[in-house]
């Protein structure tokens, strides 16, 4: 009889942990406008490959090059800087503003702002996002209020959801932003619902679900792609593939396929990888996916390639778990500086005008704070009242609500 | 009146419900070419096209998922899971996402939807087919739980139901599906056709949620029951000649405690009788409830009957079920104490 020796468990590891050299060799990057752009009624079995490179169209000269480039006008790209650059001051407020106690919490964008802020400018009025918590570039690329996301931030008397939630999960029926659970992955197959909806009620609306590479790993995600193949659902699912899951680096989601984007081959659903840092790529990518689910042709599944620059959240210090100078080594860059060097080759843009503008937006947002803080943070000042938190757990409050409510004396 | 069974008066409910309103869609698991594997859904594809009435993945997170979106979207989603001991997979969906997408949104996503499910054993479903899970839904806010018992009830509730503006858990008890059971399982099957109950409008009426209907009125105990337990707390009240007056819940959530209590208060005693196990049952809550509200006209300890905590078995179906014959001791129990 043939004897065998014992097995062993196979846990992958991050190449690197804190205090080594960050190393990127393992991550294929090709060249910018090297990718092939398929028709938007291309069979998915004739572009598989695009589920194993990287769609790309910034080339490190500042150029847009290649068959994606060319979606957005010189005045689209600048909003689009103006976009990316609103949110990281956001951002970089928000932080702080927790840092100084006027909320409890905070979830920051750094190096991933093309995606979300791109994806928004690809969609149309009436369109629904199912996003996860670092989407917000979705709302500010469709100019909801600054002033609004920060009420909610500070859980204030003006916060459109009451105080409800924790911060950052924003909800905008109006602005096409679904309601943020905090459940991760849930959303996914609610987008491909929403979807099949539009398609059952006859009209042109899309759908687009938000997920992030460690959440694939959740059954929500397989459910999505098993409904959206199915009934060829109207509807763009998109993995955010930042690297990290707070500590758990992607290896662990991915295990042993290619890519995120290749699991949609199996399902027959068109896959794309993208360059996430790389707006007009992000754009590019978004718009055919979208025109695909507009014009009935079914799902697709992008995997925007990404680099989660800060922490998970602020109650996370990457330090612990990854080099501290991994994000400079990060072979994609920065979105904004690379959006910036592009309108400055295009000869639209100069250093001095960025400066400029950085300036203005840093107002803006220092002018939204005021304002909003005047109706109260977390802590101090106007809050969302006690008596409300009975209300709209029902359409009508029932019985037993009625009498807790009368209970607690409100 | 037309007379139906439990099924037919279900699928009745759904047929009115998506000719009056095409925003109403009924899938899952079977339910479409085929009707369903109880046949609660016969008829409707055929009838409402395959875009309103449509077979889905083996996936019941992908059911109310989906259901969940379609929701948001504006639809109003009657959703099938197969057998409510299939819910667990989807259970994530319904609890952090139906039940509190209202509240987290402040009103802007509501989530219309219904999850009917056949629930409760008596068919020799083994663990697996058996199980009466509502007290895992009567524990979310946000969620409805409704328990029909007869014919008349399931259409009107489940029609009011797909009309509610909020998430609606429907436990269809599938022992009653063809004919009411009062725990004599040794006696010839009873059919609906000579049940008062199976006495269904043909057309649109609704049963509203939140109200509890008295079965028997009396005036030595109060049962307090949903179900197929109805008709064994009626068959034990028969078989001792105690004079219970026995109250059909039919919805947990919202419960109607004032019929409960209005009950209790005049007979000054109360036994609960549920299937499902009976650690943290709801059994509990309306135990915890009479004696808040009717402490001081409590003359005997409440008593519950339900099933034992152990997993629905197979073989034993019988000794696990909350029969007449335990039923009718509780009653004896209450009534000496």
């Amino acid at each position: 009889m043939e004897t065998y020796g014992p097995l062993s468990l196979h846990v992958p590891e991050p190449e690197v942990r804190p205090g080594d050299t960050p190393d990127f060799s393992s991550v294929k990057i090709p060249k910018a406008g090297s990718v092939p752009r398929p028709e938007i009624d291309a069979d998915p079995r004739d572009i598989r490959d695009l589920a194993y490179s990287i769609i790309r169209v910034l080339n490190r000269e500042g150029e847009a090059v290649g068959p994606w480039a060319g979606s957005l006008s010189s005045d689209e790209l600048m909003a689009g800087l103006r976009h990316m650059m609103t949110l990281r001051a956001f951002d970089a407020r928000m932080v702080t503003a927790q840092r100084q106690g006027k909320t409890s919490f905070y979830m920051q964008h750094m190096g991933e702002e093309a995606v979300s802020c791109a994806f928004r400018r690809a969609m149309e009025p009436g369109d629904m996002n199912f996003p996860t918590y670092r989407q917000a570039g979705l709302l500010i690329a469709d100019d909801y209020p600054m002033v609004d996301m920060m009420n909610q931030i500070f859980s204030n008397e003006a916060d459109p959801i009451k105080g409800r939630q924790l911060p950052v999960m924003y909800s905008s029926k109006e602005h096409g932003f679904f309601s943020i659970s905090g459940n991760l992955g849930t959303q996914f197959i609610q987008a491909v619902g929403w979807a099949m909806a539009s398609a059952i009620s006859r009209d042109t609306k899309i759908a687009a679900g938000w997920i992030g590479d460690g959440s694939t790993a959740e059954s929500d995600f397989h459910a999505a792609l098993v409904f959206a193949s199915t009934y060829r659902a109207p509807v763009v699912l998109n993995i955010v593939n930042n690297q990290w899951a707070i500590s758990t680096f992607q290896g662990i989601a991915r295990g042993g396929s290619g890519t995120f984007a290749a699991r949609g081959l199996g399902f027959g659903i068109p896959a794309l990888r993208v360059d996430g840092n790389d707006y007009l790529a992000v754009h590019a990518v978004a718009k055919w996916a979208v025109e695909r689910a507009r014009r009935g042709l079914g799902p697709t599944l992008i995997e925007h390639v990404t680099y989660r620059v800060g922490a998970h959240s602020t109650s996370d210090d990457p330090s612990a778990y990854r080099p501290k100078t991994e994000s400079d080594a990060w072979p994609l860059g920065d979105p904004i500086l690379r959006l910036k060097n592009h309108l400055i080759r295009l000869g639209t843009w100069s250093v001095e005008r960025h400066k400029q503008m950085e300036a203005e937006i840093l107002d803006t947002v220092i002018a939204a704070q005021k304002q909003a803080e005047k109706n109260g943070t977390l802590h101090s000042g106007g809050k969302p009242s006690v008596r409300d938190m009975f209300e709209g757990v029902y359409a009508e409050m029932p019985p037993h609500l009625r009498r807790q409510r009368q209970k607690a004396g409100v | 009146m037309p007379r139906m069974t439990m099924i037919e008066a279900i699928r009745s409910a759904m047929d009115v419900s998506m000719g009056r309103d095409e925003k109403v869609v009924v899938f899952g698991e079977d339910v479409g070419y085929f009707g369903g594997v109880f046949r609660c859904t016969a008829g409707l594809q055929q009838k409402y096209g395959t875009s309103r009435c449509f077979d889905t993945p083996i996936s019941e997170l992908g059911i109310v998922g989906a259901a969940i979106g379609m929701a948001a979207y504006g639809l109003k989603p009657c959703v099938e899971v197969q057998f409510a001991d299939y819910v667990y997979p989807a259970y994530d969906q319904i609890v952090s996402e139906a039940a509190r997408l209202r509240y987290r949104s402040a009103g802007q996503f509501t989530c219309p939807i219904v999850i009917r499910m056949p629930t409760g054993g008596g068919i020799f479903g083994g663990q697996t087919h058996s199980q009466s899970p509502e007290a895992l839904f009567t524990h979310v806010s946000g969620l409805k739980v409704v328990v029909p018992s007869n014919p008349a009830d399931a259409k009107g509730l489940l029609i009011a139901a797909i009309e509610d503006p909020d998430p609606v858990i429907f436990l269809e008890p599938k022992r009653l599906y063809n004919g009411p059971f009062d725990g004599h399982h040794d006696r010839p099957i009873m059919a609906w056709s000579k049940h008062p109950l199976s006495e269904v409008p043909d057309g649109h009426f609704s049963v509203e949620l939140g109200k509890a209907a008295v079965r028997r009125e009396g005036t030595a105990v109060t049962v307090l029951a949903y179900g197929t337990m109805v008709y064994v707390a009626q068959a034990a009240a028969e078989e001792t000649g105690i004079d219970a007056e026995i109250i059909d819940l039919r919805t947990l959530l919202p419960l109607d405690l004032d019929a409960i209590v209005a009950s209790v208060k005049k007979t000054g005693r109360c036994v609960i009788v549920h299937e499902a196990t009976l650690t943290s049952g709801f059994g509990a809550e309306l135990a915890a409830l009479v004696q808040e509200h009717c402490f001081y006209h409590l003359e005997a300890p409440i008593q519950r009957v339900t099933g034992w905590d152990t997993p629905y078995p197979h073989a034993q179906e019988w000794d696990y079920f909350p029969g007449p014959k335990r039923v009718g001791e509780a009653l004896v129990a209450a009534m000496e104490a």
